[in-house]
């Protein structure tokens, strides 16, 4: 991980290419984030690809109920020359949640981004196949959003028995 | 001293004992030695025979889902060998196959294809539920699963996560004696227990017939494919 | 020419042309649409095909999956960090350790507690076990799907003697929950050291043997060599890593790149490939069964002494004999078990190295005991995008040769 002062030298870089890009950084538990505005994601992942962070490990949603803007999309970069990672995050709210697609500079961005498309209703704008991957194509709801309800069969006791099958979480 | 008489209904032992000494006598006439013979050779010899063969001859349905499916395998290996049985013959079309092992957890999306499958598989079939995630939820009771009997009837349930070959070979065994006509007895009569059942309130079974948490289809009742 | 030159063959089969000719009354060829449905013999699990082919050859394959998702994620954020650990395990089912040391990487690293050298070595004994028992498992369906049937039960052979050795540390054969966060549950008993060296001197000559029945097959040779090669810089686009990439030439393992729970102190090389093609996948994960049973005979010749899991009673369980004498054991042993800890507010992703490649765990800890987002990163789901490419204008035999040698799990991949 480039320690907190190359990650200060990063973001200092990328904030001169595209103005307004960089929100802000965070160096914590030796991993390096760049919280990016989501309109310049493509922007800032082609710089930091060009600066050698060519492998997208992971790309991942994160829902930050209840603070706004509530759904998080990661990207987690590595450089294998160096063995570097960097991670960015874009963040959007459920009222606008559209981010540019990666898939055009990582074409393995296309499944997990069906996934966070499915799993939290972050629509990726370019991606070729923006359908559900995990969940029926007919399903309604986007399951790993905090306020979604866990579901489940409700597990039935004596004392729950005549009453109703009670609260479940 | 009363005499009391009382109609023994005629498949009893007893009076099939004196039916068959009767018949080997020469006494047993008419409609008396029709019976018998009907008793006799089509529901004791014929039918036993016939599930004898067949819980000895299963084709189960490869279906591997998840985890469990790794330990049915294992049941296919040398350790717990389920060829002592004569099951080893796994067979990947429905039709050809009277088994079905669900081994894994079923979610939403899989559970219309399993319940395809099983009406695609012929009369007679079965159904073990292998594992604790398929049978109830599991570890997992969430949006993503379903339980196995909302939407199919299951014969033998086996718990575990993911249950040891040899408790899926005891699950399967107890299959098999259902199979072979003597399903082995519930608990309660093994342990003594019989009048331990906890007895609904006349409300309490309208409600659970009304709002049941678990549908089980009665057995045979298959929309063919 | 010998028998192995398999370039002929394939020119005899290429000069074939499929150009659409006109059969006099203008019909055109189709393009046939086969699914390759949910439930198949070949025994990867619960996936979907749709191929377009053009005879037998295929001109796309679109993978559908999620017919085996389980809600992993959802339902670990409703539990404490330890309760986790179970439930977790059961995403890649067949490399249940490794799924536990990716999530107690990641909140170690959040809790910022070491993990004592004991600790560490048996976590990579288990985690290389692990790593041979899951590439028997592969290789035994994998010969089945060929068609080489008996090899099934050989490996799995193998498979059983592996999981002896996990029920004896841990009493469980499959997902063991034999991690823990800061260590390891239990020390191993008596006996395993001796049994896991028995196991170490009889694997290289049973690895010989299978390489032995697999290898001078014609059949084998001809059904894996040249067929769907993918060069190195094509899979790093894809983010495929894991015996694929290394069979493509690229000498990339986590193991030696990046280095934790002790194993720079291992002395093991990475097998790598040349062509890329589904022989070297064959070759390469078949050569790191050996490169596994040396780190575990490292492993288990020095094996320190020490605590087997942190001695910060905040985060581990005091062991129990301490319950009858000390109060604040008491009163951390309840806490642990009623509430669990918790871990101050951050985000980690630990990455290791799976027996399929990069396999990653990201927690999100916002200060409860439970974790607010728990994301598993499963190689065999980066790896399925690679597949569309690697079978284009290949058999349909191939494409499924090319997805046994892919080794993907459907339970990592669909979650």
């Amino acid at each position: 991980m480039p320690d907190a002062t190359g990650l200060e030298l990063i973001a200092h870089e990328l904030r001169e290419a595209n103005e307004g890009s960089i929100l802000q950084t965070e160096f914590r538990h030796r991993r390096a984030v760049l919280e990016v505005a989501p309109e310049h994601v493509p922007a800032v992942l082609q710089q930091l690809h060009d600066k050698g962070y060519t492998f997208l490990a992971s790309l991942h949603g994160v829902d930050y109920y209840p603070e706004e803007p509530r759904l998080g999309v990661l990207y987690e970069l590595m450089d294998m020359h160096e063995v570097d990672r960097i991670s960015v995050k874009a963040r959007v709210s459920t009222q606008a949640p559209r981010i540019p697609t990666a898939t055009g500079l990582f074409p393995g961005a296309n499944f997990p981004e069906r996934e966070v498309y499915d799993m939290f209703g972050v629509v990726f704008d370019g991606h070729p196949d923006m359908r559900r991957i995990l969940m029926p194509e007919d399903f309604e709801g986007f399951p790993q959003r905090r306020d979604f309800p866990v579901g489940g069969e409700p597990v039935l006791f004596t004392y729950n028995e005549e009453t109703g099958y009670g609260k479940y979480q | 001293m009363e005499i009391k008489r009382e109609t023994v209904d005629p498949s009893d032992f007893r009076v099939r004992q004196l039916n068959a000494r009767d018949m080997l006598r020469g006494d047993l006439v008419g409609e008396e030695l029709d019976k018998f013979v009907e008793q006799s050779v089509m529901t004791t010899t014929l039918e036993k025979a016939v599930s004898w063969s067949q819980g000895n001859s299963i084709y189960p349905m490869t279906f591997g889902l998840a985890c469990c499916a790794i330990e049915m395998m294992s049941i296919v290996g040398m350790r717990v060998d389920i060829a002592r049985f004569g099951w080893e013959a796994f067979r990947a079309s429905p039709r050809q196959a009277d088994l079905l092992i669900l081994s894994g957890r079923v979610s939403v999306k899989m559970a219309p294809v399993i319940r395809r499958i099983y009406d695609q598989m012929l009369e007679p079939k079965w159904a073990i539920s292998m594992g604790a995630c398929c049978s109830s939820m599991g570890v997992f009771n969430n949006y993503a699963l379903v339980p196995s009997d909302k939407f199919m009837p299951i014969d033998v349930h086996v718990p575990g996560c993911p249950p040891r070959p040899e408790a899926l070979m005891h699950g399967i065994l107890r299959l098999r004696d259902k199979i072979q006509g003597h399903p082995p007895d519930g608990w309660r009569e093994r342990y003594d227990a019989v009048g331990t059942e906890e007895v609904l309130t006349p409300e309490q079974q309208r409600r659970s017939a009304q709002d049941p948490a678990i549908n089980v289809f009665p057995g045979g009742d298959t929309a063919g494919a | 020419m010998s028998a192995l030159d398999t370039s002929t063959y394939r020119q005899r089969e290429e000069s074939i042309t499929y150009q659409a000719e006109s059969a006099g009354m203008g019909e055109t060829h189709e393009l046939l649409t086969l699914n390759i449905g949910p439930h198949h013999p070949a025994t990867h699990g619960v996936l979907r095909l749709l191929t377009t082919m053009e005879g037998e050859v295929i001109r796309d394959v679109k993978p559908i999956i999620g017919y085996v998702h389980t809600g992993i994620e959802k339902t670990a954020e409703q539990k404490a960090y330890w309760k986790v650990i179970p439930v977790i395990e059961r995403m890649d089912y067949l490399s249940y350790y490794f799924n536990a040391m990716a999530f107690c990487g990641a909140v170690e690293d959040l809790l910022e507690v070491e993990v004592p050298e004991r600790a560490q070595y048996l976590r990579v004994i288990h985690l290389e076990l692990d790593r041979i028992m899951s590439h028997m498992v592969w290789l035994g369906t994998s010969a089945l799907d060929l068609g080489a049937i008996s090899m099934f039960w050989y490996c799995f052979r193998e498979r059983e003697t592996i999981l002896d050795l996990f029920e004896m540390s841990s009493g469980q054969r499959m997902h063991t929950r034999y991690f823990q966060v800061g260590g390891v549950i239990e020390d191993i008993p008596r006996g395993f050291v001796a049994k896991v060296k028995q196991f170490c001197n009889e694997m290289p000559t049973r690895a010989d043997q299978y390489a032995d029945m697999l290898e001078k097959n014609q059949i084998v040779l001809e059904r894996l060599r040249g067929t769907c090669a993918m060069s190195a810089e094509e899979l790093l686009k894809f983010g495929v890593t894991g015996p694929l990439l290394r069979a493509a030439g690229n000498p990339w393992d986590l193991r030696k790149a990046a280095p934790y729970s002790s194993y720079d102190k291992f002395d093991f090389k990475i097998p790598v490939g040349t062509v890329g093609d589904n022989y070297d996948r064959y070759r390469v994960r078949h050569a790191e069964i050996y490169e596994s049973v040396k780190i575990i005979e490292q492993a288990i010749d020095g094996l320190p002494e020490g605590p087997y899991i942190t001695p910060d009673r905040k985060v581990a369980l005091p062991p129990r004999h301490e319950l009858a004498t000390s109060m604040e054991a008491l009163i951390h042993h309840f806490k642990l078990v009623t509430e669990g800890f918790r871990v101050p507010p951050g985000e980690a992703y630990h990455a290791i190295e799976g027996p399929r490649g990069e396999l990653g765990c990201f927690v999100r800890a916002d200060g409860s005991g439970k974790p607010a987002r728990v994301h598993m990163r499963d190689p065999s789901f980066t790896h399925l995008q690679a597949l569309a490419p690697m079978v284009k204008d290949a058999y349909l035999a191939d494409m499924i040769a090319t997805l046994a040698m892919l080794d993907p799990i459907l339970g990592g991949i669909d979650r």
